[in-house]
């Protein structure tokens, strides 16, 4: 096996809450994950609100530092690193955000936007060959170059996101954190998005660290998949072993909750059969 | 129960009008539950609002909402007043927002009651344990205090659909009521709103993005895009066997889990969402 790209050790992340009357307790966020992501690999991270799924990805942005445990990337622990070399490091790493609306600065033109990452790199270029990264990240994600002139709000949804992907794309990072990126979007647009993503990786050997609620869209995007309940990985493996034959209790009532087409003729018999009286 | 026909609202716009819904006729019957279905900017939350008059003020329409055979859209405000909540109850989307944060759960649940109903304080909150009890809030004695930034979603949710049931309603408007839920929560909430379809003889709509939604717990569809009505039949046969291409195109869509239970019957199995 290829050394992991993204290798996540025991991560701990604890908060202090202050509770009625300056009381404090502590909540752990993030209780001992570890996983592996190799390079040019999806790993889904699926779990519902609270599960502790975002403060995950945002320790791995290193945006947030974790309480105890290490994240490497490419062999580098991130918060062992000093500011200046984490400073350089952040070209290799990008995020997508959930909202296409709110992740963009509306004032600027999408080719500012696209190219605001660009200020990571040591020789930043500059005029022509500055517009010419931009127009190839957004021909990357299927705009045309010319969007570069244009303002987020003459964009839908999701041209929105696939701004949002480009931008995340101009520095040539290794990995892409993706919070929740599709869940704004109508379906017929989310599995567009779907689609670009995989094609990225395919294209480009794309690194992903993809946070859903959505079981349906792990199994479209993701190699693999750790479910995460209260701060814990509780199950980690392919998609197929873990949606097709789940060991744990966690993961099947997740399973067995998501709606899907299969109940279709099942409700008279199950609105009849649960029938507690007012 | 409830006949819309040939319902248009639109809005005026600098040169014209745009015209957010077009033309559509449904009827639910009572006891039926009846699911609309369509992507953003389908016109399905503005169905909803002219169902219990809360159509912005600029909007301007034409057909006919009847319920039982009277015209909601030619109704005073006074009218209006007593049809919602004692005739038709709502439930929104986002229970944070659509509950006052100042008033106790109890507080909230008791107020339509004793305004429409003039009952007393102490016969209103004894109605409003008994509603929480019904949406089964756990610990309904203590959740009747509690105000709404100290419950969960789904809490709240339950609160927001005991308020909306507190004057007994005929019909009841769901407008994406577990679109903001996890997925263990939604199925509570989706399994509430199947009971009191089944049990008291409520008759629903419920509005969702979401097939899968509409699946579980509708009888009838309504399927629109961009205004109109593309398709309408019973659920089963509406997913099933879609007539409309724009049906099939979200029906596709779907990711391939959430369309599995379609089997060999799946329209466009090849074109989906890979």
């Amino acid at each position: 096996m290829t050394a992991p790209l993204l290798s996540i050790d025991n991560l701990r992340r604890d908060y202090a809450l202050r509770g009625a009357g300056g009381t404090i307790r502590s909540l752990r966020a993030v209780d001992g994950v570890s996983l592996d992501v190799a390079p040019g690999s999806i790993f889904a991270v699926v779990g519902e609100s609270g599960c502790g799924k975002s403060t995950l990805a945002r320790i791995v942005m290193a945006l947030d530092r974790p309480t105890g445990g290490t994240v490497r990337l490419g062999g580098d622990d991130l918060f062992a690193l000093s500011p200046k070399a984490l400073a350089r490091k952040r070209r290799d790493f990008q995020m997508v955000f959930q909202d296409p609306y709110g992740s963009l600065n509306p004032r600027h033109s999408v080719g500012r936007i696209v190219a605001e990452p660009l200020h990571l790199l040591d020789d930043a270029p500059r005029g022509r060959d500055r517009a010419a990264l931009v127009a190839r990240a957004l021909e990357d994600v299927g705009l045309p170059a010319q969007a570069a002139e244009r303002y987020p709000h003459e964009f839908s949804g999701g041209q929105r996101q696939r701004i949002a992907i480009a931008r995340a794309l101009i520095t040539n990072p290794k990995l892409v954190v993706a919070d929740e990126a599709v869940s704004a979007l109508d379906l017929s647009i989310q599995a567009q998005i779907l689609r670009l993503i995989l094609s990225l990786r395919d294209r480009h050997g794309l690194t992903v660290l993809f946070i859903t609620h959505n079981i349906g869209v792990v199994d479209e995007i993701a190699d693999r998949v750790g479910v995460m309940q209260a701060g814990r990985l509780v199950e980690t493996g392919t998609v197929r072993e873990v949606l097709d034959h789940p060991r744990e209790d966690y993961t099947r009532t997740l399973l067995a909750a998501e709606p899907t087409l299969a109940v279709l003729g099942q409700r008279r018999r199950r609105a009849s059969g649960a029938a507690p009286g007012m | 129960m409830l006949a819309i026909r040939n319902l248009s609202i639109a809005f005026p716009r600098p040169g014209g009008e745009a015209r957010v819904v077009d033309d559509v006729s449904v009827e639910v019957g009572r006891g039926e539950s009846l699911g609309i279905v369509g992507e953003s900017g389908s016109g399905k939350s503005m169905l909803s609002l002219a169902t219990i008059g809360l159509l912005p003020k600029s909007a301007r329409t034409s057909g006919e909402i009847l319920l039982e055979g009277k015209n909601i859209l030619t109704m005073g405000e006074r009218e209006l007043c007593s049809l919602r909540g004692r005739r038709i109850g709502m439930i929104f989307q986002e229970p944070m927002t659509a509950l006052n944060p100042a008033m106790t759960a109890g507080e909230q649940i008791a107020e339509g009651i004793r305004l429409h109903r003039g009952t007393g304080r102490a016969e209103a909150r004894a109605e409003s344990l008994r509603l929480l009890d019904r949406v089964r809030i756990p610990d309904p004695a203590r959740r009747i205090d509690s105000y709404p930034h100290e419950m969960s979603g789904g809490q709240r949710q339950r609160v927001g659909i005991a308020i909306a049931l507190a004057l007994k309603p005929d019909l009841l408007i769901a407008d994406e009521p577990t679109t903001a839920l996890d997925v263990t929560v939604q199925k509570d909430i989706l399994d509430i709103l199947d009971e009191l379809v089944a049990d008291l003889g409520l008759s629903l709509i419920l509005i969702s993005h979401d097939l899968g939604v509409i699946a579980r717990s509708t009888d009838r569809t309504l399927v629109m895009c961009r205004g109109r009505a593309v398709e309408a039949g019973p659920t089963e046969s509406v997913l099933r066997r879609p007539s409309a291409p724009y049906t099939r195109d979200l029906i596709a869509a779907l990711p391939r889990r959430a369309r599995a239970g379609l089997g060999e019957e799946a329209p466009l199995a090849a074109g989906g969402a890979r």
